[in-house]
């Protein structure tokens, strides 16, 4: 298990980075914990490997009242001590094991799009974007990609030979949203069986859920989470209704994942699951977001 | 092609001749004879070949040694102390028996460190998170989560 | 006696080496040797029609390749089939190098050698090999249709098949004790494969110098491995050293040998006149090691109202992969242990061993026990819920009475002796692991339940293994003895009854494992026998060393020996501390001299007045030195037992299944060093956890193996694994003279049955089948209350 051989190169910024991936047919390193593991096993074998490790500016998380943007060379235990983001913060404690975290970076996740991975399903359920970069030529060209059109399939993102991802970005929650991230791994710290990530704000809700398609399944429920009510609580009458829609909002999560059967799991325990989880998450973040307007 | 790295490891520098393809958990054990730092899965699950990377726990299998070069490393070999006492964290480990092959422990105890290092007092369920990502095959980890509250001890009371 | 440590939580000698990485594991050695690696079989069953390594001829640093044609006639021929036995009529091993077909994925074809391993893999990469596919057999129900061939001679792919029946006591066989019984019940279960994944995986160094040849292997038996390649190679025993270094967990997997790495790469170092050294990494592990466990058991029994066993049919087919090469321990073991602490009225046991395209099947730790204890345990369980009755009163029912010590179980074991059990207590033990766990005031409720599993393990088993013990002149006492260690804190254990046998401080004495260059006869470590064994064979060296050393100091002191004691080091004459000699001294005295090299060793020359002029310097029956050599070989095994309770929590919700509390009750015997035992009963544990809730191998219909790596074959880290409780009982072996059982496998072995009965217990389904996933959870309560 030692990695194939390949021309390697440490471009030194941004301009170099990608003018050096307009001229090779290379794959990028930065944290490498996804990558290094498929070299070793030879699953892979680019002939360039462009490390950007040593590239300056492609570092640093920068929020600001719109948003927090992480850039390609932020590790994921340093955006999770930073706090910057609840959500973020919140799906990247679900994120392997610490020590995976110090190096693995919150870009190349998103770039790896697995499709059971945390952090995919956060930028999907949040409406971000991921900025790509590409040598046009004579200059460095940039695009925004929207979540919706990143993840394009298990395991491929929208990010195109020659190109690099600089930085994504996570738009910011309202201060009366409630978010969650219900999982259910096989150990601690695995890719998980099914996942939900979810936002409920005062117009609505949306949860996004990882491990049941072939890219993050995001589903607006709309209104259908009663909101004013927390944590329902079934002596209520109004609260038997929140909990008739949780379930119904699992329900329909339920219908929008296409899950398959694995060696861990059976489709049919995966689409329970997400539902479970879903309507947990729902609840979880509903409460959060009850909580953070007085209610 | 080779490249011309310099690691700072366990204080000292060391120089190396490597292929970019070496990866630092090689380097370490056959260029520099650092053997102490285990390679039991070489795709990042064991956590037997974590290292120290600037202070900070990283597996050696998953990163190339020459994208660290100019790094200050720490390997089992640089825990105790110079004039070879046992740090707190290895003398824990041994005082709980927290080790019988001994394979995976340089990994464990270089965890534990940094751990330790970042919080002094931590609970039952914080070094189980903490250790969370190192396998051992013999202990059970039982007499592990035992060490690391006994080192933090150890630590508090030589403070 | 101040030194006596036997017994003691003495601190392990081995841990300041490991703690700062000065340990010296298999791969640490040999930093110039040449690298080894090796082309693997893709495919679970294939003809070669051809091998072509022109490829790979430009890669830099190449030095060789090898395939099976280039092996001379010795070293080509096919494994040795290390254990035979009469019911085994088709047993097959494997070539070194794949022989025109190969038989499981991962099954070793060609041989590179290279500067190191990167370039050796290259090399490994670009060698093209033309296989003719053959349709494999994949699984157990595919190979006992017999349709599909693993090897083409032997018909249905029947391996093995062994019957043995233990008759009531009026002569009445078990189908027959069944069909008169006022109840029976009649099951199915299934156990999964699983493997030993030791963190350091195999490894072999070999070093030739022209006239002798120097082996290193993470094994567990360096002896037999020597033996066996100087067979392969045609050595003269003596040119052959064989050195177990730090071995990084074995479990069972490196007991198997000569693996074909084994004879390869010392070949390969003869051959070249290099050093050549292969470190097995984690995929070739998975798929050329051994793997273990998977069994299917069809069960019928016969009881009465109280629960009591009037007879027990039981039916096993074995998977023993696509090669034999240990036999048919694993099923026999199965068979043999399976009434564990109960008496069946009658007993009979069947299994059919069958191959199947799949990595070998050898011993893992507990070697058909869990198996065995799966068996039995669930079985007492159903007869419980059938009754209505609580289910350590159904287990008490059968036990067998501390007053029916030696119990003949009436078959014969895996050592090939009567299975007796020499000592026991199970009423005892059942009343401590029931108030440990609580189990009278347990407070059940839906999602929460309690389980308990029972078992009795054979342990210690022969032929023999033995101890040297040398004191010096510089009163260092140096033990050695012939098997090896993985872990197992034998340098500690070995120590604490030299220092005690001798009454010296443990500081003095040092132990050695498995290097042939300091002790050539022995077995191994497997089964739970290094502590009974080799510990009793120290005992009997060190009881030898003394009486030499209090004859010598009795002359000296003019005193009698029986009138002498040893403490901290010093020979004394009872009751007068003043008349004393220090066993340095009389470790000189023992060796006469004609050359000193120190002022010490002056005393023993021939002009310094120290022997009498009567006789011989060394007296007729004596030998020069003050060491010995004994050896202890067991009239049979001795049965250490355990109890183990377990409170699971299920999710109702999602089917994850938590183990909230886990106790141990266990009896090996005397202890040496609880601390050692209980780190082994905690890792075994945490084993048998993974085994009943994480670890599967699982193969596909291609013969695949798809989950080769530790991403997706799940052992528990810490964050899966409980806090265990442990408690002590000790009934004293009669049959060896430190009263001990052996403890290695304890942990592992009733870990599958009690969280069966414990999610059983919190679910109200049966459970029938190890390991048991979230997934496989939520399957069955669809299937059962949809």
């Amino acid at each position: 298990m030692k990695p194939p051989p390949f021309t390697y190169h440490a471009p030194r910024d941004l301009a170099a980075a990608v003018r050096t991936l307009a001229e090779v047919d290379g794959k990028v390193l930065a944290g490498g914990q996804s990558l290094i593991p498929m070299l070793n096993m030879r699953l892979a074998a680019p002939a360039h490997l462009v490390d950007i490790n040593r590239a300056e500016g492609l570092g640093g998380i920068e929020a600001d009242p719109a948003g927090v943007r992480v850039g390609a060379l932020a590790r994921h235990s340093e955006v999770e001590r930073s706090g910057a983001h609840p959500l973020l913060t919140r799906a990247l404690r679900l994120v392997a094991h610490p020590v995976i975290r110090n190096r693995g970076t919150v870009v190349g996740s998103l770039v790896h799009a697995d499709p059971a991975a945390e952090l995919p399903a956060v930028l999907a359920v949040l409406g971000g974007a991921v900025r790509v970069a590409r040598w046009d030529g004579g200059a460095v060209a940039v695009r925004e990609v929207p979540a919706a059109e990143f993840f394009v399939g298990p395991m491929e993102s929208a990010v195109a030979p020659g190109e690099l991802a600089v930085s994504a970005f996570f738009p910011a929650l309202g201060a009366h949203d409630g978010v969650a991230f219900e999982e259910v791994a096989r150990r601690h710290g695995d890719y998980a069986l099914a996942g939900v990530c979810a936002v409920v704000t005062p117009r609505g809700a949306k949860v996004a859920c990882v491990g049941v398609g072939p890219v993050p399944v995001v589903v607006d429920l709309g209104d259908l989470v009663n909101l004013d009510s927390g944590a329902p609580d079934p002596r209520a009458a109004a609260d038997l209704r929140a909990a008739a829609d949780l379930r119904a909002a699992a329900e329909a999560v339920r219908e929008a994942t296409e899950p398959e059967a694995d060696i861990h799991a059976s489709a049919a325990y995966r689409r329970h699951l997400v539902g479970v989880l879903a309507e947990r998450a729902l609840r979880e973040a509903a409460r959060e977001g009850a909580a953070a307007r007085g209610a | 092609m080779e490249h011309e790295i310099t690691l700072i490891v366990n204080g000292t520098a060391r120089r190396a001749r490597v292929p970019a393809r070496r990866l630092l958990s090689d380097c370490l054990r056959h260029d520099l004879g650092l053997t102490g730092t285990h390679v039991g899965c070489e795709h990042g699950v064991c956590g037997c070949c974590t290292v120290l990377l600037d202070g900070r726990p990283v597996r050696s299998c998953l990163t190339f040694a020459v994208t660290v070069d100019g790094a200050e490393l720490t390997t089992v070999e640089g825990l105790a102390g110079r004039d070879g006492r046992l740090s707190a964290v290895q003398r824990a480990f041994a005082e709980c028996h927290g080790l019988q092959c001994g394979f995976c422990t340089p990994g464990f105890l270089c965890t534990v460190t940094a751990l330790l290092a970042e919080n002094p007092a931590p609970t039952d369920d914080e070094v189980i998170d903490g250790i969370s990502g190192n396998l051992c095959r013999c202990t059970g980890y039982q007499n592990i989560v035992k060490a690391v509250h006994r080192a933090a001890e150890l630590l508090a009371e030589e403070a | 006696m101040t030194t006596r440590l036997f017994g003691e939580r003495v601190p392990r000698r081995e841990d300041p080496r490991l703690l700062t990485g000065q340990g010296r594991y298999l791969d640490d050695l040999g930093r110039e040797a040449l690298a080894a690696a090796f082309v693997r079989a893709p495919h679970a069953h294939a003809r070669i029609r051809d091998i072509d390594v022109a490829g790979a001829l430009d890669v830099a640093g190449l030095v060789a390749v090898y395939t099976w044609e280039d092996l001379p006639e010795r070293a080509g021929r096919a494994l040795p089939l290390l254990i035979p036995h009469p019911a085994l009529t088709h047993g097959r091993t494997a070539y070194p190098l794949a022989r025109d077909v190969v038989r499981h994925v991962g099954e070793p074809v060609v041989m590179v050698v290279a500067t190191d391993r990167y370039a050796a893999e290259d090399a490994c990469a670009l060698i093209q090999v033309d296989y003719e596919p053959l349709k494999p057999v994949a699984g157990l129900e595919e190979a006992v249709q017999g349709v599909r061939l693993v090897h083409e001679d032997v018909p249905g792919n029947v391996g093995a098949h062994l019957v043995q029946e233990v008759m009531t006591a009026d002569g009445r066989g078990a189908r027959e004790a069944i069909e008169t019984s006022p109840h029976t019940l009649a099951f199915r279960l299934d156990i999964e494969r699983s493997a030993s994944m030791p963190l350091e995986g195999r490894g072999v160094y070999a070093r030739w110098d022209g006239r002798d040849l120097r082996v290193y292997s993470s094994t567990q038996t360096s002896t037999s491995v020597r033996m066996a390649v100087a067979a392969a190679l045609g050595l003269p025993l003596p040119q052959v050293e064989v050195i177990a270094p730090d071995v990084g967990g074995g479990f069972g997997v490196k007991i198997v040998h000569p693996w074909p790495e084994e004879v390869l790469v010392p070949w390969a170092a003869m051959t070249l006149g290099r050093e050549v050294k292969w470190s097995e990494d984690r995929r070739e592990h998975f798929v050329s090691s051994a793997h273990e466990r998977g069994q299917v058991q069809y069960v019928r029994v016969g009881f009465d109202d109280d629960g009591r066993v009037l007879g027990l049919d039981v039916t096993i087919l074995h998977d023993h992969g696509a090669y034999t090469p240990y036999g048919i321990i694993v099923p026999i073991v199965t068979s043999t242990q399976l009434p564990g602490p109960y008496k069946p009225g009658s007993y009979r046991v069947e299994f059919t061993s069958v191959y199947t395209n799949t990595v070998q099947v050898t011993p893992y730790r507990g070697a058909g026990r869990p198996q065995a204890v799966f068996c039995m345990e669930r079985t007492m369980d159903k007869i419980a819920r059938y009754l209505g009755k609580d289910r350590t009163e159904v287990r008490a029912a059968n036990f067998i009475r501390p007053e029916e010590f030696p119990y003949d179980q009436g078959m014969t074991f895996q050592d090939g002796r009567p299975l007796i059990y020499d000592s026991g207590n199970y009423p005892e033990m059942l009343r401590m692991i029931k108030e440990l766990i609580g189990w009278d005031s347990f407070e059940r409720r839906p999602g929460r339940g309690i389980g308990i599993g029972c078992y009795v393990e054979g342990t210690g088993v022969g032929p023999y293994e033995g101890g040297h013990v040398q004191i010096t002149s510089d009163g260092r006492v140096h033990v050695s003895t012939g098997l090896t260690s993985q872990g197992q804190g034998h340098e500690t254990a070995f120590a604490q009854i030299a220092a005690t046998e001798l009454g010296v401080p443990i500081e003095r004495v040092s132990v050695v494992t498995g290097d042939t260059r300091r002790f050539g006869y022995a077995v191994g470590t497997f089964a739970s026998r290094a502590a009974v064994v080799s510990g009793n064979a120290i005992a009997l060296a060190c009881r030898k060393v003394r009486r030499k050393a209090l004859r010598i100091a009795a002359d000296a002191l003019e005193a009698n020996p029986d009138d002498l004691d040893i403490a901290d080091g010093i020979v004394h004459v009872a009751g007068a501390p003043s008349a004393a000699i220090p066993l340095s001294t009389v470790a000189v005295l023992a060796n006469p001299l004609r050359y000193a090299f120190d002022d010490e060793t002056a005393r023993a020359t021939q002009f310094a007045g120290a022997a009498s002029p009567d006789r011989p310097p060394v007296a007729e029956g004596e030998e020069p030195g003050l060491e010995g050599r004994d050896y202890y070989s067991p009239i049979r095994s001795t049965f250490a037992a355990g109890m183990h309770a377990a409170v699971v929590e299920t999710d109702p919700d999602t089917a994850e299944i938590k183990v909230v509390r886990y106790a141990v009750v266990h009896d090996c015997g005397r202890l040496i060093n609880p601390m050692i035992v209980e780190g082994q009963i905690h890792g075994g544990v945490a084993q048998g956890i993974g085994g009943a809730l994480y670890e599967r191998i699982v193969y596909d219909q291609h013969g695949q193996l798809v989950n080769a790596s530790f991403m997706d074959f799940l052992m528990p880290y810490a964050t899966e694994i409980p806090h265990i409780e442990t408690g002590h009982l000790e009934t004293p072996s009669p049959l060896n003279p430190l009263g001990i059982k052996g403890a290695g496998e304890a942990g592992v072995i009733p870990v599958s049955a009690v969280i069966a009965s414990a999610i059983e217990d919190a679910e109200g389904i049966e459970i029938d089948r190890m390991p048991l996933s979230p997934s496989d959870l939520f399957d069955l309560r669809t299937t059962h209350r949809p």
